[in-house]
């Protein structure tokens, strides 16, 4: 039998059901497999006897010959910018360290009520803004992935790098993600897995730590198309707490899965061949054109005049929202609290958030402070909420001729740790071709293509019309069925 | 348009971080070399064009009128509120004092 980590969550959950191994072995094995990997600093706390709980409950419903759940036995990791009752809950700041929600989010809440545990919190981006998972006030995420013949740490990607991180290392069969510009899509291309980001309002928001309202969405990481089909179904769905949660019934997308393309067409769209961009990369995306014509789709060219535009819009409407959704914290309510000798009110909030914001998180505070504030208002927020509109629309008329568009995830390959930090633009520019999808709200996804010449995986990326979940799953499983990428990363942790 | 030292101590100050000189004196090329990027978008040609509201169509719904509809955002539950307070007191959120 193969080790029970090397399975995902398909396998294992109908493992399970057929009784070839209980829910109980399998909770033991990533329990394991997450306690000997600490040099990946994926988690930042672990939560081994949840999974042991969630997994019991489903040998005992077993036993009792009671349904499982879509996710019945499955352990995954959380990305610690969910809320679950009585476990902290940081956002990888300093500011909520010691944060013990008293409620659970709603899309983790689905997930226990599909039958899966929890492994542990994930380590990610401080409030899920960076790009490297550098910004953590827990540490940098080593990458399961190194160069072939180099011993540098690289990047897992990020905001979710503790995910990508934990399930390229098979620590953790899937884990949650969150994308508000690619935080799931590039991750998952660094790290050689799939990651779903669903049309704005699928899963809700209630419970995620708020980092731009308009653009967060969860979604699932895991190693496969099917396994994210399945994780995503079971986070997915209406929910009254979440003012822009769509109220539209959760599709069968396991079910609807189908890697025939034929009658389908794929746009390319002419701009995102940008300068700069990696020569494997281009080719990886000329080979991703082959294999969706051998699915039996159609390619054709297609524009989105604004996309260079995209990027700089979504550094003005991100942190705008963000400055106003990071607000809450003032050291009154929960998290941290300095309150130096003889200060007042307005000196204990200042003080507190010097203290319990990391630099990134700072800069963008006072970037999203700066362009709402009174004079700027119309030249940037007002203008870049404009060009939002426009990049929009300039998907919308894609649309009409074609069903899904592929493009490359990331213009890079994953880097060193380190590299990148001297100035955040660069670092900024890991996102433009996730970004775009995000400012329209629509589904895209991320599946390993191929490696390049380190060694290194390389993703491609599927976005959809909106509520096409489907036509993005099926194009995923088309290119995966092709690709048939088998590297993994060598164990050195 | 650019941003001095003292343009971003106003910032600073409107957002509640507590910034040293240093530290002001280092965020200066960094927010300018975003604001300086960004400005690209003014090229745009908006003319006509409404500023997005929502990302994808939806209407705002109102919930039924019902006290406590859903007891996870209902009311009654005062412990939980206060549980993660730095300073709890008397069942109020505590802080410094603030009349002089």
């Amino acid at each position: 039998m193969t080790a029970l980590t090397n399975l995902g969550v398909k396998d294992i959950r109908d493992g399970v059901a057929g009784g070839e191994f209980t829910a109980r072995e399998v909770a033991e094995a990533f329990n394991a497999a997450v306690a000997e990997a600490a040099s990946l600093n994926a988690f930042i706390v672990t939560t081994p006897d949840h999974a042991l709980a969630a997994a019991e409950a489903v040998d005992a419903k077993r036993a009792r010959g009671e349904d499982l759940g879509t996710m019945g036995g499955v352990p995954i990791g959380m990305k610690d910018l969910f809320a679950t009752k009585g476990v902290q809950t940081t956002a990888a700041s300093h500011i909520l360290e010691g944060f013990n929600p008293q409620y659970e989010s709603t899309v983790s809440q689905n997930l226990w009520d599909a039958g899966a545990g929890m492994l542990g919190k994930l380590n990610l981006d401080q409030f899920a803004m960076g790009s490297s998972n550098e910004t953590s006030y827990f540490g940098n995420v080593n990458s399961p992935w190194r160069k072939a013949g180099s011993n540098a740490a690289m990047s897992p990607g990020g905001s979710s790098g503790g995910s990508s991180s934990a399930v390229a290392a098979h620590i953790a069969p899937a884990a949650t993600g969150t994308d508000t510009g690619g935080s799931i899509r590039q991750p998952a291309a660094f790290t050689g897995i799939c990651g779903i980001k669903p049309t704005y309002g699928r899963c809700s928001r209630w419970g995620v730590v708020a980092f731009a309202s308009s653009l967060d969405q969860a979604g699932p990481m895991a190693r496969t198309v099917e396994d994210c089909a399945i994780m995503l179904e079971a986070m997915a769905g209406f929910d009254p707490k979440d003012a822009t949660s769509l109220k539209m019934d959760v599709p069968a997308w396991e079910t609807g899965l189908s890697a025939d393309l034929k009658g389908k067409r794929i746009g390319i769209p002419r701009e995102y061949r940008m300068d700069g961009t990696d020569e494997a990369i281009l080719k990886s995306w000329e080979q991703g054109k082959e294999w969706l014509r051998d699915a039996g789709a159609e390619i054709v060219d297609v524009s989105l005049p604004h996309t260079k535009y995209a990027l700089p819009a979504y550094y003005i409407v991100a942190p705008a929202e963000a400055s106003s959704n990071l607000a809450r914290y003032d050291g009154v309510r929960y998290g941290l609290r300095d309150l130096p000798d003889g200060a007042g009110l307005q000196n204990m909030y200042a003080a507190t958030r010097a203290e319990g914001f990391g630099d990134e998180v700072k800069r963008r505070i006072l970037i999203g402070t700066y362009v709402l504030s009174a004079g700027f208002y119309d030249a940037y927020y007002n203008q870049a909420q404009k060009v939002r509109t426009l990049v929009s629309r300039d998907f919308a008329e894609a649309f009409d001729q074609c069903d899904a568009i592929l493009a490359p995830t990331t213009p890079t390959a994953s880097f060193p740790l380190g590299s990148l930090n001297d100035d955040p633009l660069t670092m900024y520019l890991n996102d433009v071709f996730a970004v775009p999808a995000s400012l329209a709200g629509l589904p895209a996804m991320s599946v390993p293509a191929t490696v390049n010449a380190d060694g290194l995986p390389l993703g491609l990326q599927i976005v959809g019309k909106p509520f096409d979940e489907q036509g993005v799953l099926n194009a995923g499983l088309a290119i995966q069925r092709r690709a048939n990428f088998t590297a993994k990363p060598e164990k050195w942790w | 348009m650019s941003v001095d030292k003292a343009t971003v101590a106003k910032i600073a100050s409107l957002a509640r971080i507590k910034m040293g000189d240093d530290e002001l004196e280092r965020m200066v090329p960094e927010l300018n070399n975003i604001l300086e990027w960004v400005e690209h978008l003014g090229e745009v040609d908006v003319s006509g064009v409404e500023p997005m509201t929502a990302v994808i169509e939806n209407h705002l719904r109102l919930r039924e009128d019902v006290v406590d509809a859903d007891p996870k955002t209902a009311g009654g539950r005062r412990e939980d509120v206060l549980a993660n307070a730095p300073a709890a007191e008397h069942g109020f959120f505590g802080v410094p004092k603030v009349i002089e």
